[in-house]
């Protein structure tokens, strides 16, 4: 009995220590952001790896996922006589949830796990410490880019997605099913608003992008290293980004669409 | 993959990422806060509010001119009070009567005015005192059980 | 002579409860290059890292160029390191950059020198290790003997004042190994610098250095120029260079008597 509680103690207290020390790494890439904005072309590289080299899994997976709700959806609605409701359903799902949600899981897989393993890799082939010996500070040059370039992709790409998702579901619905064009629009813009939906979906791609870059970067940063130690630390990246978006997202869901 | 080719695609990126933002907003959102112009708020008092909800369209003739904007209990007259705020192009007269209609049958509901004949009009702030409160349904059907029970009462007595 | 560049005062150093080295004093003089040999895992990198600032010793004092490292801050840790180079064991090469932009690294990041002057510079540099006609090549292409000469160029890319050499022999051949070797000693007298070498091969070694530092279990156990090294009379030095399986290093780890395990493990 003594020995559960003990395990549970220790498990509390390792918990803690690791948030705590990634509380203070956080702190550091924001102290060493400067170089990130001055020499922009570091961040500027790192976009184009986590942002233009997600577009085309984004781009698709949104395309699909709209085509699925529009089938899915125009299948319920119609049963109440409410097809012309089919952009509502499609918009709101993919504009408050499915867009920062999914297109984070994705983007968490695609390019966070890249990220930890550039990173981890780095530290593998001791260019992180010769960084440090030439005195030119690994977070400042290495890991403050990669996360900023995470940070600025996330909303852009949820932003595509749900563009996609809603092209998706337009094509099903109307190209396909032939829902009137004027009533899914028109309701469709009724009842998505953009500041209590649009922008709150932003937002929640912005935290995702925050959480998923630092996660990432991290990781890397602070994985053991050997290429086992790589390797877990992608694992772990993405599976601790996964379960850091669907929490956060709980959270912040529950504060902003309460009423 | 050099620099010059890099920036492009990262240019490229943006810009999408941009737009799909601002398709977002404009063409399957629509901006609450900017198409209003020159807001002002008006209030009025219901005996029950039904479903309606904070954000709500306020309209006159099916026309949106503005939204609900805060919805409270008044402690001192057991009201509800429902503070709306509306575009500043339009202009209401004192006797305006305020309902709380449903679109369709099983819809959102949201906030009528019928505009009076009076000749002055209400200033920023004032409150509608005619109102109408919500239909609710529950008391719609008991309201036509009784009536119904009613009707068939007096045959045993004959 | 002159106030050595670096010296190390009865450093002591460990990681947890592990003890690395128990007390170790040693001195580099300014244009010498000196050899640190031991065992593998002997904490001869450690030392290294000491030097850079990269670890924290438990006790005693680390001073290079008269400044004590532990006490440093970032700042004047950084300036002093601007002043040091080290070559790691394989390279530690930028992957992602080419042979040109790693040799040009240094000099982008902590200078504001023209285009044309850095061209110039990492083109000087690259002759020096023999690898200018290979600018343009990804470090993925080049042989480890290549990736060491292009990080060795990286490293002298400011001119320091210390050279630092994690193993540059380890891995090599014969060829490349000699190469690395010359490269050594003629980098260190044509830049003025002083370095120190953390190796185990003591023939290569023997054949470059002024002086040499032996360091078995924590401590100093023998020192000497290399003249003195090949005739010492000394066990541990005998061993090492004569590369004897047995002797003051024994071949078995510490353990139990043998016998006993045998017979407790069929018990």
């Amino acid at each position: 009995m003594a020995d559960v509680f003990r395990k549970m103690g220790s498990m509390a207290i390792n918990g803690i220590w690791q948030l705590g020390f990634i509380a203070r790494f956080f702190w550091l890439i924001l102290v060493y952001s400067g170089q990130s904005f001055t020499r922009i072309h570091l961040t500027l590289r790192e976009l184009y790896f986590s942002g233009v080299m997600s577009l085309l899994i984004i781009l698709v997976s949104g395309l699909f996922v709209g085509l699925v709700l529009g089938l899915q959806g125009y299948e319920t609605l119609q049963r109440y006589g409410a097809s012309d409701s089919l952009g509502t359903l499609v918009a709101l799902s993919l504009v408050r949830e499915l867009g920062p949600v999914v297109a984070g899981l994705l983007f968490a897989s695609r390019a966070g796990s890249a990220v930890t393993a550039e990173i981890g890799l780095m530290k593998v082939t001791e260019q992180l410490k010769a960084m440090d010996m030439m005195a030119v500070s690994p977070i400042a040059r290495v890991v403050a880019p990669r996360f900023w370039g995470g940070v600025i992709s996330m909303p852009l790409l949820a932003a595509l997605f749900s563009a996609m998702g809603v092209f998706g579901g337009w094509l099903i619905g109307v190209v396909v099913i032939g829902v009137d064009d004027g009533a899914f629009w028109a309701q469709m813009q009724d009842a998505v608003d953009f500041r209590y939906d649009v922008l709150n979906g932003v937002i929640k791609s912005a935290v995702f992008g925050v959480a998923v870059a630092l996660i990432a970067v991290f990781e890397g940063y602070d994985c053991v290293p050997t290429a086992e130690g790589v390797s877990r630390a992608i694992t772990r990246t993405v599976v601790s980004s996964a379960l850091a978006i669907l929490a956060l997202d709980f959270v912040m869901t529950s504060f902003m669409f309460r009423g | 993959m050099s620099r010059t080719t890099m920036d492009l695609w990262v240019g490229v990126f943006v810009a999408m990422g941009i737009a799909a933002l601002f398709f977002l907003a404009l063409k399957v959102g629509s901006i609450s806060g900017s198409d209003i112009q020159s807001p002002y708020t008006l209030s009025a008092r219901f005996d029950n509010i039904g479903g309606l909800k904070v954000r709500a369209p306020v309209k006159v003739a099916g026309v949106l001119v503005g939204r609900v904007s805060e919805i409270r209990y008044d402690n001192e007259r057991f009201q509800a009070e429902v503070v709306f705020t509306v575009d500043g192009r339009y202009k209401f007269p004192t006797d305006t009567f305020a309902n709380i209609l449903t679109s369709g049958l099983l819809g959102e509901q949201y906030l009528g005015l019928d505009p009076g004949g009076e000749e002055k009009l209400l200033a920023p702030g004032d409150v509608i005192k005619k109102t109408q409160s919500a239909v609710v349904l529950e008391k719609l059907i008991s309201q036509f059980m009784f009536s119904k029970a009613a009707e068939g009462e007096p045959a045993p007595a004959k | 002579m002159s106030e050595p560049l670096v010296r190390l005062e009865n450093v002591r150093f460990a990681y947890g409860e592990r003890a690395i080295l128990r007390g170790i004093s040693l001195s580099i003089p300014r244009g010498k290059v000196v050899a640190i040999m031991g065992g593998s895992g002997c904490g001869k990198t450690t030392l290294l890292r000491l030097i850079g600032g990269q670890e924290r010793a438990v006790g005693g004092r680390v001073t290079v160029d008269g400044q004590d490292v532990a006490k440093l801050g970032r700042d004047a840790l950084y300036a002093l390191r601007r002043r040091m180079g080290m070559l790691f064991q394989f390279g530690a090469l930028f992957t992602d950059m080419s042979v040109f932009d790693n040799v040009a690294f240094p000099l982008r990041e902590h200078t504001d020198l023209p285009a044309e002057l850095i061209n110039d510079l990492v083109m000087m540099k690259l002759h020096a290790v023999g690898l200018r006609g290979a600018a343009k090549l990804m470090p993925g292409e080049l042989s480890g003997g290549m990736a060491r000469r292009v990080a060795l160029a990286r490293t002298i890319a400011l001119d320091p004042m210390l050279l630092m050499y994690d193993e540059p022999f380890t891995g090599l051949d014969p060829i490349s190994l000699g190469v690395i070797g010359q490269l050594i000693r003629r980098l260190n007298d044509a830049l003025g610098a002083s370095s120190v070498i953390v190796t185990h091969d003591i023939q290569e070694s023997l054949q470059i250095v002024d002086y040499i530092y032996f360091i078995s279990e924590g401590r100093v156990v023998a020192e000497g120029t290399p003249d003195e090294i090949r005739n010492s009379a000394d066990p541990f030095v005998s061993q090492f260079v004569h590369a004897q399986a047995d002797g003051p290093v024994p071949f078995h780890y510490p353990a139990g008597d043998y016998a006993t395990a045998l017979v407790g493990g069929a018990g």
